[in-house]
């Protein structure tokens, strides 16, 4: 079919928004990662605005030598993975009760939970509970209080409440027990949603500073956000001459530049590693949200 | 049925509930009366039950300090900006990546324009905070490369609304795209093959079909929106503002933080939080009140 001027002009003006906001989104990323991988007398030069000058790795070299990156980077995978997996668990023995429309308390129990999304102790009188409980500065602070989210745990509900009831009277005409079928029948069957759960419960997690920020004083527990935002935000110049390791101040001035932007790469590495492949379980997330209105 | 024959006959099922029950009951409800610091003089050493009442004391303090209305201004403004000023692009985003032929070119797009949300707050910070630098940031060097001179961004309280509101925007509209493009992608293709026989040309659909069919779709996001006016997220605030941007920057929760975990004056910044939850419930609830009237009346 022939397009007429006026839509050509439209579909010249699609491809032209779309490729902006490609651009714009890309553009920053694009610019650390060339510093990242520039020489520093290029960088000194303001050479570098898009593409890497004088192909180096020597920033990474410098900045992966630094002990204090790599535990931090040990506690957020630790946290990420314990995290993700007790969260799941909790999930799944809160939603399964609560799906149940035998259960004699589900009714109780649901505005139980659902009570805490519109009422909380609030940022003080929590923060004095979990110190009062003996939670400051152990890793069990980065997991425990962030056992369950009551919004996950609805949509994990409805998952459940989607399977038809025929599966599990036959179930239990085979004499299994309610444990039975929420671990060998209910679990395997909402999986996709599962994933969709642990995706954004792993995310929240290797994001997560707030907690760290309230919890953490000690060095050794911290995580790689409160490492990161010592590097970039604080720019602690005790932590850039350790990494810089340069004694003239001028190509220390330009190396901590560097650090900075190689740290921001090794941090978000991993997720756009992986993001593209799990892309789609994440917008999927988002029509899960939809259905539970 | 007996309670103790229901008891065993759902055993498992409590059982499962088990460690979620106390889960909610020490990190949940344990702090719920903790509010109660917000209207007592409270130490420490003494506990809550055991400080003297001071009744609204804090509160009082709160509203006669020159903070009362610079915060709830700040806090306003940094949810109200980006939600006017941004509300519209992903839907403009929206429209443009469904007319995507190259199958390609529009995953790519997807991909990239969604990453931002998925990035720690941290990393945006930073980033914002390294490129504005005075002394090695790209956007200055730019600057005094055309001859302008440099700017201080980080430490100038004017240009802290634009750089929160900017960012925010830029993080979020790919991802906020999402929720219009499934409502784009639902609408009848009928419609727009009546439209093309009544000879209607793109710009036109996009006016008198699209739009008008993704319009329940766009007003209950913008009413939802209106909760969280008064609920700005902290750790932006927190990682973005320094002394010399207090004025324009400092909000509620930031506030809260200052005065409640680094000065540990716990019974105001208390008092502070409470005014917060109470004010933000309200715009939750309008919210949410108008959402349910306006899908009534698209219902009917």
């Amino acid at each position: 079919m022939r397009k007429s001027p006026i839509d050509r002009t439209y579909y010249s003006l699609v491809y032209l928004i779309t490729g902006l906001a490609v651009l714009v989104t890309l553009y920053p990323f694009l610019y650390v990662l060339s510093v990242s991988l520039s020489s520093v007398s290029a960088i000194d030069k303001q050479q570098v605005w898009l593409y890497p000058v004088d192909f180096t790795l020597s920033g990474y070299k410098m900045v992966l030598q630094y002990k204090e990156l790599w535990t931090s980077f040990y506690n957020t995978v630790w946290y990420t993975v314990v995290g993700t997996i007790l969260n799941l668990v909790a999930t799944c023995l809160a939603a399964f009760p609560l799906s149940r429309s035998r259960f004699f308390l589900r009714r109780k129990l649901n505005f139980f939970i659902a009570f805490t999304m519109y009422f909380s102790g609030g940022l003080i009188p929590v923060y004095m509970l979990i110190t009062s409980l003996g939670l400051y500065n152990t890793r069990w602070v980065m997991v425990l209080p962030v056992l369950v989210s009551t919004f996950n745990v609805m949509i994990c509900r409805s998952a459940f409440e989607g399977i038809p009831n025929e599966i599990f009277e036959s179930a239990s005409l085979d004499g299994a027990n309610d444990a039975r079928m929420l671990f060998s029948i209910a679990v395997p069957i909402i999986k996709p949603t599962l994933a969709v759960l642990g995706l954004y419960y792993a995310v929240f997690h290797w994001n997560n500073f707030f907690s760290a920020l309230l919890y953490l004083g000690s060095q050794e527990l911290q995580p790689l956000q409160l490492f990161l935002r010592r590097v970039l935000v604080m720019a602690s110049p005790e932590i850039m001459q350790k990494m810089g390791g340069t004694t003239s101040t001028g190509a220390l001035a330009v190396s901590t530049l560097q650090v900075r932007y190689v740290s921001i790469i090794v941090s978000i590495a991993p997720i756009i590693l992986v993001y593209p492949f799990i892309q789609r379980y994440f917008v999927k997330g988002i029509t899960l949200g939809a259905v539970k209105g | 049925m007996k309670l103790w024959v229901l008891i065993k006959r759902d055993k498992y099922l409590l059982l499962m509930f088990a460690p979620i029950f106390v889960y909610y009951v020490l990190f949940m409800y344990l702090p719920m009366p903790g509010i109660f610091i917000a209207f007592k003089d409270f130490t420490p050493g003494r506990g809550i039950w055991g400080s003297e009442w001071v009744g609204l004391q804090w509160f009082q303090q709160f509203a006669d300090s020159i903070y009362f209305w610079r915060l709830i201004r700040n806090t306003f403004l940094l949810a109200f900006y980006p939600l006017v000023f941004g509300f519209w692009i992903p839907i403009l985003f929206a429209i443009c990546i469904v007319e995507i032929k190259n199958r390609a070119f529009k995953r790519f797009a997807q991909t990239v324009t969604y990453l931002p949300h998925f990035i720690s707050t941290v990393v945006i910070a930073g980033i914002l905070i390294n490129f504005l630098s005075p002394t090695d940031g790209i956007v200055n060097s730019f600057l005094s490369g055309m001859g302008l001179e440099k700017i201080n961004f980080m430490m100038d309280p004017r240009w802290f609304r634009t750089i929160f509101t900017s960012s925010e925007i830029w993080q979020s509209f790919g991802f906020n795209s999402i929720i219009y493009i499934a409502a784009i992608v639902g609408i009848d293709p009928e419609l727009y093959d009546s439209g093309k026989i009544d000879g209607v040309n793109k710009f036109q659909e996009v006016w008198h079909l699209t739009l008008p069919s993704i319009k329940p779709t766009i007003v209950i996001l913008l009413l939802l929106s209106l909760g969280g006016l008064m609920s700005v997220g902290f750790e932006k605030v927190y990682l973005l503002y320094n002394g010399s941007t207090y004025e324009t920057a400092d909000v509620l929760t930031t506030y809260v933080y200052r005065m409640g975990i680094e000065s540990q004056n716990f019974g105001f910044a208390t008092a502070i939080g409470l005014f917060n939850s109470v004010v933000t419930f309200v715009f939750v609830f309008a919210a949410n009140l108008l959402t349910r009237r306006a899908t009534q009346m698209s219902l009917w």
